[in-house]
């Protein structure tokens, strides 16, 4: 099947203008422009059945109608600030197919009556950024941004904006925050950022690998686009598949696709590192419940779409699949989320400041190997008070492997900790 | 000085991509411009910004304590970032950080006799499927070093271009 993605995997040089072009880049976008109204590429999405790709999986074009038309003007943001550890689909795109990202978010910005973009990338990420400015001034001198595009009134600015190291940006509300110029701290929702977001303003905020779709279903329906996946998540996603794996790397595969197909199939993952067993999967990066596999074929055969996930407790969230064998231990996993999460929690609210730090002073001790069974239990118990009282997602993803962790893999802990 | 004055043009570009209501949206390109002098901000790089973008010198302290990115201490003409996450830890980074420390002489968090690397452990840096990886921030800005070996990064701080000009 041909990329739908990642097609620079098919067609070498795409991140140059003229070959992107002569592979009927950027018509979707004139198309839009000159023919269609805003509302009618709103439609299309929509009916694509496109879900958002950043991990939350809502539904783009219904996002993109919800923008209050009465508050003006209006922005389009893409969130590049790819940070969830196991995820590193973004950074692809952008580096290798980054007009068609592009043109997702021109088409975007059209849909949405929007002058004015910005794409807002992690600090990390200063190389591809500087390569985006380059694009970008490419597009300019093409006629593709800038002022009256086509002759037609609509005129169009894309700019790019660095972060400078904190995950919790990729957090839409933090990441506003970070682009006014501020510590990057979520905002209380409502209002969303449809009505209130870019300096006050209604804005459209999505993933880079969402954006990357829009050209192309533009470009051939949404019917066509909903041919692929499954009814319940449409469409093709990159899977970032790390951890122990023969071949780690970004898969496009259809939604739907088997944890099988992507950890043995010879073109993907080729199997576990020294043909050992799969004891678990993390489906969502670090923030993702732990999946008990423990060599359960039925488990592996589990396709991957997001409301199936969901029946195995844990979410498809931005499909970073972890690959965890036998030789890890959970305890240590534990250890090493929680140091993530507690050095990225912004220290907003309360229970996620507190609690990653207190999250962290016990499983470092388990680690140390001066834990006791109390310890375990009162690990499961700070995790279990942060739930559901979080100001944002974050300080509940912190909680997931905890949680899940003891609960399913209880003989782990009792081997770390002393009798 | 003032960035206006030793950067003027840089300044203007930054100031332009944002609207005047969002003038405050220049202090994060502003600071790393100013890091990419001595590669931590100065004090008197905080007030200047401070006065450029019409915010407090202690609101500019607040951004640069907030984001990892930026320095408020000297250290090593480069900044060696290793990733030592889940991922990367799954494909051997701690490992690699060990050898590592041993192979330069120093800890994580100290900085080499010649004053040109300093050694600190970050967080994802969206590489998990080439770790052991870690990037280097310094003068030329930041780049990407993947799948990592002792002998590899031997050549990686053979060709830091800046690495000759300590300050």
């Amino acid at each position: 099947m041909a990329y739908v993605v990642l097609r620079h995997r098919d067609i070498p040089d795409l991140n140059k203008f003229d070959t992107y072009k002569n592979n009927g880049g950027l018509d979707a976008f004139k198309k839009a422009v000159t023919e269609m109204k805003p509302a009618d590429v709103t439609d299309v999405v929509k009916n694509s059945g496109l879900r958002g790709r950043g991990g939350a999986g809502f539904p783009t074009g219904m996002k993109w109608s919800f923008i209050d038309n009465k508050n003006w003007p209006h922005y389009v943001v893409a969130n590049a600030d790819e940070s969830e550890p196991g995820t590193f689909k973004d950074r692809e795109i952008m580096e290798s197919n980054p007009f068609q990202f592009l043109e997702g978010l021109m088409l975007a910005s059209y849909a949405v009556g929007a002058n004015v973009a910005y794409v807002y990338l992690r600090g990390e990420f200063w190389e591809i950024g500087a390569a985006l400015d380059e694009k970008i001034a490419q597009l300019e001198e093409a006629g593709y941004l800038g002022d009256k595009l086509f002759g037609t009134d609509y005129s169009l600015r894309i700019h790019t904006h660095l972060g400078a190291g904190a995950y919790i940006c990729g957090e839409e509300t933090a990441l506003l925050e970070s682009l006014e110029g501020k510590r990057g701290q979520p905002r209380v929702r409502p209002p969303f950022p449809p009505s209130f977001g870019l300096y006050g303003k209604p804005t459209i905020i999505n993933n880079v690998e969402t954006f990357t779709n829009v050209p192309m279903i533009l470009a051939n329906g949404a019917d066509w686009y909903k041919t692929m996946g499954t009814a319940d998540s449409a469409g093709v996603k990159i899977f970032s598949l790390s951890g122990r794996v023969r071949r780690p790397g970004n898969y496009e595969l259809p939604f739907g696709t088997t944890f099988r197909e992507l950890i043995y199939g010879e073109k993907n993952g080729a199997g576990v590192q020294d043909s050992r067993q799969v004891k678990a999967i993390m489906p969502a990066g670090a923030s993702s419940s732990l999946i008990v596999v423990n060599g359960d074929e039925k488990i592996l055969d589990t396709p991957m779409d997001y409301a199936t996930v969901r029946t195995l407790g844990a979410d498809l969230g931005s499909a970073s699949i972890i690959v965890l064998d036998d030789t890890v231990s959970m305890d240590w996993l534990v250890n090493k989320t929680v140091h993530f999460f507690k050095h990225e929690s912004c220290g907003k609210c309360t229970p996620c400041r507190e609690g990653t730090f207190w999250m962290k002073n016990i499983t470092e001790r388990i680690h140390d190997g001066a834990g006791t069974q109390g310890d375990v239990d009162l690990l499961l118990n700070v995790a279990k008070q942060m739930q559901g009282k979080c100001l944002c997602a974050l300080g509940e993803f912190a909680t997931m492997a905890v949680t899940t962790g003891i609960e399913r893999f209880p003989q782990d802990f009792k081997k770390a900790v002393k009798a | 000085m003032s960035l206006e004055k030793t950067h003027p043009k840089e300044v203007k570009q930054i100031l332009s991509k944002y609207p005047p209501e969002g003038k405050r949206s220049a202090v994060m390109p502003l600071l790393f411009l100013a890091q990419r002098e001595q590669g931590y901000v100065t004090k008197a790089a905080m007030q200047d910004i401070a006065q450029l973008v019409g915010i407090t010198e202690t609101e500019v302290a607040s951004i640069v304590g907030f984001y990892t990115l930026y320095h408020d201490e000297k250290g090593g003409r480069y900044r060696m970032q290793v990733c030592t996450d889940l991922p990367c830890a799954l494909r051997g980074a701690d490992e690699f950080l060990e050898k590592l420390c041993d192979h330069l002489g120093i800890k994580v968090n100290e900085t080499t006799s010649d004053g040109v690397l300093t050694l600190e452990t970050v967080t994802c840096l969206a590489a998990c499927d080439r770790a052991p990886m870690f990037q280097t921030q310094g003068p030329d800005g930041i780049k990407y070093h993947e799948n990592m070996t002792i002998d590899r990064t031997r050549d990686v701080i053979a060709g830091l271009k800046y690495a000759r000009e300590v300050k």
